[in-house]
C-alpha cells in the first residue's frame, strides 16, 4: 500500500494511484438519477434492484453509488437492506461501495454494513465547520474515504474561485485538524448542466475543468469526481447527444485531472467514434467556445433522436444445453432465467425429481468440485444453492401432483429435524441435504444455523421426528456433535443420528460420535446418499436390522482404526492386565448350564436353519452393495439383487427338499476358571481338576480412559472370586454333502450355481451358529430362558453372551481350534482341521461360548513381544511359532 | 522499552493454543463452574474463558509455560469475552470480570518474568476473538439480506471486552481470528472510541482468518482487501492466523508483508486437523515451515495457534533468534500514532 494511494475494497481491493485510469463509479442504482431503480425499490422489488448493481458491475463500474434519498421511501432502511443484499451477491460486493446521501443518518447507517472500505458521498461546509469536522472524523473511524462537495454555508460553488476556495479550505480541515489521509479525500467541484441557454451556465463546465486542474495542482493526493450525467441534462430524451456529450465532457475533465466520476459506463461513446460533427459541436458547448453554440447542438440534436449504443451482457451461455444452462446458472449464481430453463429440463426429464437428481444435482457437484479447489468461495456458493433452491420450488407443485398422482399423499411424509450445530454457520450443505429429503417426500424441520444441543432435542421431542441430522463445517463442529450425541443418550433417546458436514467423516464417525449413542449413528457422506439412508430407517420392519448392521460397520471401523493407530502407543502386558475389565464378581450372575460335556446334533433340519439366515452378507459376497431387504429398493443394483434373492430361494428350497446339503453340530459346557495369566482352565464336572487349558490374548493398546483392555478370559471368573463359573464352545457345518454339488455344476460349467451353493452353505453355516446359539442361552444353557427375539433382533446381536472363533479379532490365535476340536471331539460330527487349522467343509463355524452379561465383542488388535513371549510358554509352543500364527497381531518387527 | 522499538530490533514471539493447553487438564464441568457459577443454570463446561475466575491456577501456569518456551508476548484468555459469545452460557453478566480477571493474571506473570529476565520485556495482548456471529454474512441462505448481529451490536460488546482488558492492565489489544472484517471493524471503531474517551491509547494488532482454498476470508475478501479494509486505524501489526497451517499460510503473508505499512503477524494452526479435528503437526514439522517464511523476511511477529504448545513455540522461538525481521516499507502510520 503505497502511502499516496487511495485503496478501496469491496471482496477484493482498488489502488487508485496518480497513474490510474479514470475510476467508473456505476450510478443506475441511484433512486434520485434514474427512473427505474426508484420504481423498483417504491414497489420492494428489492431482488430486480439487484439486478440493476449486477449490470453495472458486468458493464464495468469500478464502484457502485448506492442512494436512496426520495420522499416517499424510508432511505435509512433501504439503504440497510439494499447494502445487505448487495453483501450477498459476491459479483457486486467484489467492488467497492459509494454510499451516497444527503442524510446524514443514512450514511452513517450504510457505512455500518461494508465490511470494505468504501467512500461516503458526500460531506461538505454546508452546515457549519463543526458538523463538517464531527462527520470526517466518524467517516474516517468508519474506515471510508470521503467526497467533499464544493458546498459552504453561502451555498454550493459554482464559479471557479468559490470552488477553489472552498476545496482549499475543507482539504486545510481535513488534512491539519482532522487527520484525515489526503489522498482519501475525493473533491466534487459541482458539475452543472451546460447549454440550457441561460447565460450564467455558459462557463460551467470550463470552470470545472479549471478547478479539477487547480486541485489536483495544489491539494496533494486528493482526488476529484462528480456526477457526469448532470451535464447533458438539457438533452433528456435524447441518448446520442447526451452520449457524445458525457465522452466529451469526460475526455476533457480526465485530461484536467478528474480521476473518477458517477457515470453510467452504458451510456458512454468512445471519444473517436463520435461523429466528428456532433463532437465539434459538443465540444463548443462544454469549453464555451462560440456565442451560437448551445443553437448549433439543438439543432443537431434534432437529426438524431433515438439510436443509442447499448453494452450488451454477454448472453452466450443462452445459446448451451438445458444441462450447459443450469450448469452455468448454478456457477455462476444467475437466478434469472432459472425457472423457464428448469421447465425445459423438467419436460425432457419426465420426472421432476430427475431434474433434481440428475442436472441440478450435476450442477452442484461443479460447484462443489470448484469450492473444493479454491475457485469459488463461500458467498459464491450460497449463491448457487440459492439458485437451486428456486429451482426446485419451480419444481415442488410438480412433485406434489406426482405424488398425489400416485396416492401417496394420505400417508403422513417421515419428519428429518435438520440443523447446524452451536458454534457454525455453515448450512450450504445441511440445506441441499434439506431439499433433497424434501424432494423425497420428507418432512424437513430446519432449525438453522448455530443450534445448541438442549434447543435440538426440545424441538425433536415437539415435533416428535423421526430422526435428527447434524451438519458443520468447522472442526469444533465434531466435539459438539459428539456432546449432541451424548444429550441424546441422557435424553434415552432412540432415534437415528445423521452426521454431515464438511470435515465430519465415515472414522470420525465411528470412533468419536457412534459409541456415545446407542441408537443409530450413520454419517452421510452427501446429499444423494441421504435418501436411502433415512428410508430405512423410516420402516419399522428393518429398524433394527439396519440399526445393527451401522453399529457393526463403526465397531469395525473403530477396531481398524485401534489397529492403525495403535502402533506408538502400547502397555506393558501387566499395565494392561491391571486395566482389565471389571466385573463384580459378587454380584454378577452364573448360570449353570443344564448338562456338562458335549451333545452332538446329526442332520440338523435345515427348514429351521433358513429361518435364522442373514441375507445381507449373501449380497456382499456378490459385490453387491446395501442391506437387506433395503437392497430391493436400490435403484442401481435392486432388480439384480430382486434376481439374485429369488434364485438364491429357489437353490435353497431345492437343497432342504432333496438334503442335498447336511449340518451337523457339537456343543459342550464345562466348568471353568481364569488364572492369573489369562488362561481359563477346564475340568469335566465341578469340583474335579482341570483336563485342559484355554489361551486367550489381551489388548495392549493404550485405551482412553476408562476403557479396559480387553480379553476374553475377563469374562470367566478368576478363581479369588470364589464363585464356579463356566464356559461353553460348538463346531457346526452345513457343508457336508457340497462336494458333489460343486462336481455337478462344475460338470454343467454352471459358474454361477457354483457359487451361489457356496454362498449359501456359508449362510446355513452361520444361521446354524446362530439358531444353535439361541438354543444354547434358552435351553441347553439357559442363561436366558427367557428370551425372545426376532431374527432382526439375532442379526443385530441384541442378546446377552457371545460367541467369538479363533481366528477372527477377540482371539485371533487359529491353533486354539486344535483344542477346541479335541475337547468336543467335532470329527464326529463330520468337521476336521486341516494343517493350517482350516475347517473342513469351508462352510463351518466354531466359537466359544461366554455367558456373562458384561461379555462382549473386541478386537485384539496389536501386542508386544512380553505378551508373545508369555503367551508361547503358557501354551508351550515356540516363540517363533506363535510370532508366525499372529504375525498380523505382532506391534513389532520380527 | 517500547514494544514499536524492540520490533525493529527482532521478531518478536507470541505464545501458541489455549484450547490445546487447557485440554490437557481434562476438566470437569465442577472445575469450570467452580465457586462462583456453582448454582449457574446452564453448563458450563467447555467455556474456557471463565477460567481465568475459576481456576486462574491453570490459565496462569499456561501463561507461565509459554514464557518459559520463549514467547514475547502472550495472548490473554478471552478469546470469547464478549456478551455475544457469552449468551450462548448466559454469562454475559460476567463478561467484564472475565476479561478483567484474565488481563490481571497474564499481567502478573510477565510482569514476574520481566522482572526475572529485564532485557527481555514480556508484553500481554488483550485477545479479543470475532464472536460467534457475523455482520456481514446472513446466517439464513433464504434471507440473504438478513443479519444476525449489526454493526452497533457488535461494537457495544467489544467495547465493554476492551474496556474490561485495559483496566485489567494488557499492553496491547488484539483483534483475532477475523474471519468477518465488519466484525473487525466494529471493534476497532469501538476500541478507537475507548482510546478517545480515556485519553490514551495502547498499540492494536489485527490477525484475519484465510478460511478455505480461495484464499479469502470466511466473508469473501482477499488478504489484500482485507488489509485495506482496516488499514484506517495506525495498527502495530496485520496479520493472519488460525485455520491453515504455516505452509498454506506463506502466500497470503507474503501480500502483507508486500502491501502493509505495519509490522507483520503469523501464528499459523498446527497444520490441518485431521479427521478428528486434532492437530497433529509436530514442533520440528512446524518449525521448519515457519523457518521458511523467517528466511523470507515476511513476518515481524510469529507464534502458533490451534494445536500448538509451549513445545512448539520453544521451537519456533529459537528460529525467531537466527533471523532478522521483516522491514516496514513505509512506516508512515506509525509515525503519525505513536
Amino acid at each position: 500500500m503505497n502511502q499516496n494511494t487511495l485503496n478501496l475494497s469491496g471482496l477484493e481491493a482498488v489502488e487508485i494511484t496518480n497513474q490510474s485510469n479514470f475510476v467508473n463509479i456505476g450510478e443506475r442504482t441511484n433512486v434520485t438519477g434514474s427512473a427505474r431503480f426508484l420504481k423498483l425499490i417504491k414497489d420492494d422489488k428489492f431482488d430486480e434492484a439487484l439486478e440493476v448493481a449486477l449490470d453495472q458491475v458486468r458493464g464495468g463500474a469500478q464502484v457502485i453509488d448506492v442512494n436512496m434519498d426520495e420522499g416517499m421511501i424510508d432511505s435509512e432502511a433501504a439503504m440497510v437492506r439494499f447494502l445487505n443484499l448487495m453483501a450477498s451477491e459476491p459479483e457486486i460486493a467484489r467492488v467497492p461501495v459509494m454510499v451516497d446521501s444527503s442524510k446524514w443518518h443514512v450514511i452513517e447507517a450504510g457505512l455500518k454494513c461494508l465490511q470494505g472500505k468504501g467512500i461516503v458521498n458526500s460531506i461538505s461546509m454546508k452546515g457549519g465547520v463543526e458538523e463538517f469536522v464531527r462527520q470526517a472524523k466518524l467517516v474516517k473511524r468508519y474506515g471510508a474515504a470521503v467526497v467533499v462537495m464544493a458546498f459552504d454555508e453561502d451555498g454550493q460553488a459554482d464559479t471557479y474561485e468559490r470552488r477553489i476556495d472552498i476545496c482549499k479550505r475543507a482539504y486545510d480541515i481535513l488534512v491539519n485538524d482532522v487527520k484525515f489521509p489526503p489522498q482519501d479525500i475525493i473533491f466534487d467541484p459541482n458539475i452543472f448542466p451546460v447549454a440550457t441557454g441561460i447565460e450564467e451556465h455558459r462557463n460551467y463546465a470550463v470552470d470545472f475543468f479549471r478547478a479539477a486542474k487547480w486541485i489536483r495542482e495544489n491539494l496533494p493526493h486528493a482526488h476529484v469526481s462528480g456526477g457526469v450525467s448532470n451535464v447533458s441534462f438539457s438533452f433528456r430524451g435524447n441518448q446520442k447527444v447526451r452520449e457524445a456529450m458525457h465522452t466529451a465532457f469526460l475526455y476533457h475533465a480526465i485530461k484536467a485531472g478528474m480521476d473518477m466520476g458517477i457515470v453510467n459506463p452504458a451510456m458512454l461513446e468512445v471519444y473517436d467514434d463520435i461523429d466528428k460533427d456532433l463532437l465539434e459541436r459538443v465540444e463548443d458547448v462544454l469549453l464555451n467556445r462560440r456565442e451560437d453554440a448551445t443553437e448549433r447542438l439543438l439543432e443537431f440534436a434534432e437529426t438524431v433522436k433515438g439510436s443509442a449504443k447499448k453494452k450488451e451482457v454477454d448472453d452466450e451461455w443462452r445459446k448451451g444445453s438445458v444441462e450447459e444452462r443450469l450448469t452455468h446458472a448454478l456457477v455462476k449464481g444467475v437466478i434469472d432465467y432459472i425457472d423457464d430453463d428448469t421447465e425445459e429440463a423438467r419436460q425432457k426429464y419426465g420426472k421432476p425429481l430427475n431434474v433434481i437428481e440428475g442436472p441440478l444435482m450435476a450442477g452442484m457437484n461443479v460447484v462443489g468440485d470448484l469450492f473444493g479447489a479454491g475457485k469459488m468461495f463461500l458467498p459464491q456458493v450460497v449463491k448457487s444453492a440459492r439458485v437451486m433452491k428456486k429451482s426446485v420450488a419451480y419444481l415442488t407443485p410438480y412433485l406434489e401432483e406426482e405424488k398425489r398422482n400416485n396416492g401417496g399423499g394420505d400417508k403422513p411424509a417421515a419428519k428429518i429435524l435438520m440443523a447446524t450445530v452451536k458454534g457454525d454457520v455453515h448450512d450450504i450443505g445441511k440445506n441441499i441435504v434439506g431439499v433433497v429429503l424434501a424432494c423425497n417426500n420428507y418432512n424437513v424441520v430446519d432449525l438453522g444455523v448455530m443450534v445448541p444441543s438442549e434447543k435440538i432435542i426440545e424441538a425433536a421431542k415437539r415435533e416428535k421426528v423421526d430422526m435428527i441430522g447434524l451438519s458443520g463445517l468447522i472442526t469444533p463442529s465434531l466435539d459438539e456433535m459428539v456432546h449432541m450425541a451424548k444429550e441424546m443418550q441422557r435424553e434415552k433417546m432412540v432415534m437415528p443420528l445423521l452426521i454431515g458436514g464438511a470435515t465430519t467423516s465415515r472414522i470420525h464417525t465411528a470412533v468419536k460420535i457412534d459409541p456415545v449413542y446407542s441408537g443409530p449413528v450413520v454419517h452421510v457422506l452427501d446429499a444423494s446418499r441421504s435418501v436411502p439412508v433415512a428410508s430405512e430407517f423410516i420402516n419399522p420392519d428393518t429398524f433394527e436390522t439396519i440399526k445393527g448392521r451401522f453399529k457393526n460397520e463403526y465397531a469395525k471401523l473403530r477396531e481398524d482404526y485401534e489397529k492403525r493407530k495403535e502402533q506408538k502407543n502400547y502397555i506393558s502386558l501387566r499395565d494392561a492386565r491391571n486395566n482389565q475389565v471389571k466385573i463384580d464378581w459378587k454380584t454378577t450372575q452364573i448360570t449353570r448350564p443344564k448338562f456338562f460335556g458335549s451333545k452332538q446334533f446329526i442332520n440338523y433340519p435345515l427348514e429351521e436353519i433358513r429361518k435364522f439366515i442373514d441375507w445381507t452378507p449373501f449380497f456382499q459376497t456378490w459385490m453387491l452393495a446395501g442391506r437387506y431387504p433395503g437392497i430391493f429398493n436400490d435403484s442401481v443394483v435392486g432388480t439384480e439383487a430382486r434376481r439374485l434373492f429369488d434364485d438364491a430361494q429357489k437353490m435353497l428350497d431345492q437343497i432342504v427338499q432333496s438334503r442335498s446339503l447336511q449340518a451337523n453340530g457339537v456343543i459342550g459346557f464345562y466348568p471353568a476358571v481364569r488364572t492369573e495369566t489369562d488362561d481359563v482352565k477346564l475340568s469335566r464336572k465341578e469340583g474335579e481338576a482341570s483336563f485342559t487349558t484355554l489361551h486367550f490374548l489381551r489388548q495392549q493398546n493404550k485405551k482412553a480412559q476408562g476403557l479396559p483392555n480387553f480379553c476374553l478370559a475377563d469374562f470367566i471368573a478368576p478363581e479369588t472370586s470364589g464363585r464356579q463359573d463356566y464356559i461353553g464352545m460348538f463346531a457346526v457345518t452345513a457343508g457336508l454333502g457340497i462336494e458333489k454339488l460343486l462336481a455337478k455344476y462344475k460338470e454343467l460349467q454352471d459358474d454361477y450355481s457354483d457359487i451361489m451353493v457356496k454362498a449359501l452353505a456359508d449362510r446355513l453355516a452361520e444361521a446354524f451358529a446362530e439358531c444353535l446359539h439361541a438354543r444354547v442361552r434358552r435351553e441347553f444353557w439357559g442363561y436366558a430362558s427367557d428370551e425372545k427375539l426376532s431374527n432382526d433382533e439375532l442379526i443385530a446381536e441384541k442378546y446377552s453372551g457371545i460367541r467369538p472363533a479363533p481366528g477372527y479379532p477377540a482371539c485371533p490365535d487359529h491353533t486354539e481350534k486344535g483344542i477346541l476340536f479335541e475337547i468336543l471331539d467335532a470329527e464326529k460330527a463330520g468337521i476336521r482341521l486341516t494343517e493350517s487349522f482350516a475347517m473342513y467343509p469351508a462352510s463351518s463355524v466354531s466359537g466359544f461360548y461366554f455367558a456373562n452379561s458384561d461379555s462382549k465383542y473386541f478386537g485384539l488388535g496389536k501386542i508386544e513381544k512380553d505378551q508373545v513371549l508369555e503367551y508361547a510358554g503358557r501354551k508351550g509352543m515356540s516363540v517363533e511359532d506363535v510370532e508366525r500364527w499372529l504375525s498380523p497381531n505382532l506391534a513389532y518387527d520380527v | 522499552m517500547k514494544i514499536q522499538d524492540i520490533l525493529k530490533e527482532r521478531i518478536l514471539v507470541i505464545d501458541g493454543a489455549m484450547g490445546t493447553m487447557i485440554q490437557r487438564h481434562n476438566l470437569t464441568e465442577e472445575d469450570f463452574r467452580g465457586e462462583r457459577f456453582k448454582n449457574h443454570r446452564y453448563p458450563l463446561k467447555g467455556n474456557n474463558d471463565i477460567l481465568s475466575i475459576t481456576r486462574p491456577d491453570i490459565i496462569k501456569e499456561i501463561h507461565a509455560l509459554y514464557f518459559e518456551a520463549g514467547a514475547d508476548i502472550i495472548e490473554t484468555n478471552t478469546f470469547s469475552a464478549t456478551t455475544i459469545a457469552q449468551a450462548d452460557y448466559h454469562l454475559e453478566d460476567a463478561v467484564y470480570d472475565i476479561n478483567f480477571v484474565s488481563a490481571r493474571i497474564a499481567r502478573e506473570v510477565a510482569d514476574e518474568f520481566t522482572k526475572k529476565e529485564p532485557h527481555k520485556p514480556r508484553f500481554v495482548a488483550g485477545a479479543m476473538g470475532p464472536t460467534n456471529k457475523t455482520a456481514s454474512l446472513s446466517p439464513d441462505v433464504n434471507s440473504p439480506g438478513f443479519r444476525a448481529i449489526t454493526f452497533d451490536q457488535l461494537k457495544v460488546a467489544f467495547k465493554q471486552q476492551a474496556q474490561g482488558l485495559v483496566d485489567g492492565g494488557v499492553d496491547l489489544l488484539l483483534l483475532e481470528t477475523i474471519i468477518d472484517t465488519l466484525n473487525a471493524k466494529a471493534a476497532l471503531f469501538a476500541i478507537q472510541e475507548l482510546f478517545d474517551e480515556r485519553g490514551m491509547e495502547i498499540p492494536v494488532m489485527v490477525s484475519g482468518t484465510i478460511t478455505d482454498a480461495s484464499g479469502r476470508t470466511l466473508s469473501g475478501q482477499t488478504t489484500e482487501a482485507f488489509l485495506v479494509s482496516v488499514s484506517h486505524v495506525p495498527l502495530l501489526s496485520i496479520g493472519l492466523n488460525c485455520a491453515l497451517g504455516a505452509s498454506l499460510l506463506r502466500p497470503y503473508l507474503r501480500v502483507l508483508s508486500e502491501k502493509a505499512p505495519f509490522f507483520v503477524s503469523a501464528y499459523p494452526n498446527a497444520g490441518l486437523p485431521n479427521e478428528f479435528g486434532q492437530y497433529d503437526e509436530t514442533p520440528e514439522q512446524m518449525g521448519a515451515q515457519i523457518e521458511e517464511f523467517l528466511k523470507e523476511g515476511l513476518v515481524n511477529i510469529v507464534g502458533g495457534c490451534c494445536g500448538t504448545t509451549p513445545e512448539h513455540i520453544k521451537v519456533i522461538a529459537e528460529l525467531a533468534a537466527k533471523y532478522k525481521p521483516r522491514k516496514v516499507h513505509s512506516p508512515w502510520s506509525m509515525v503519525n500514532s505513536m
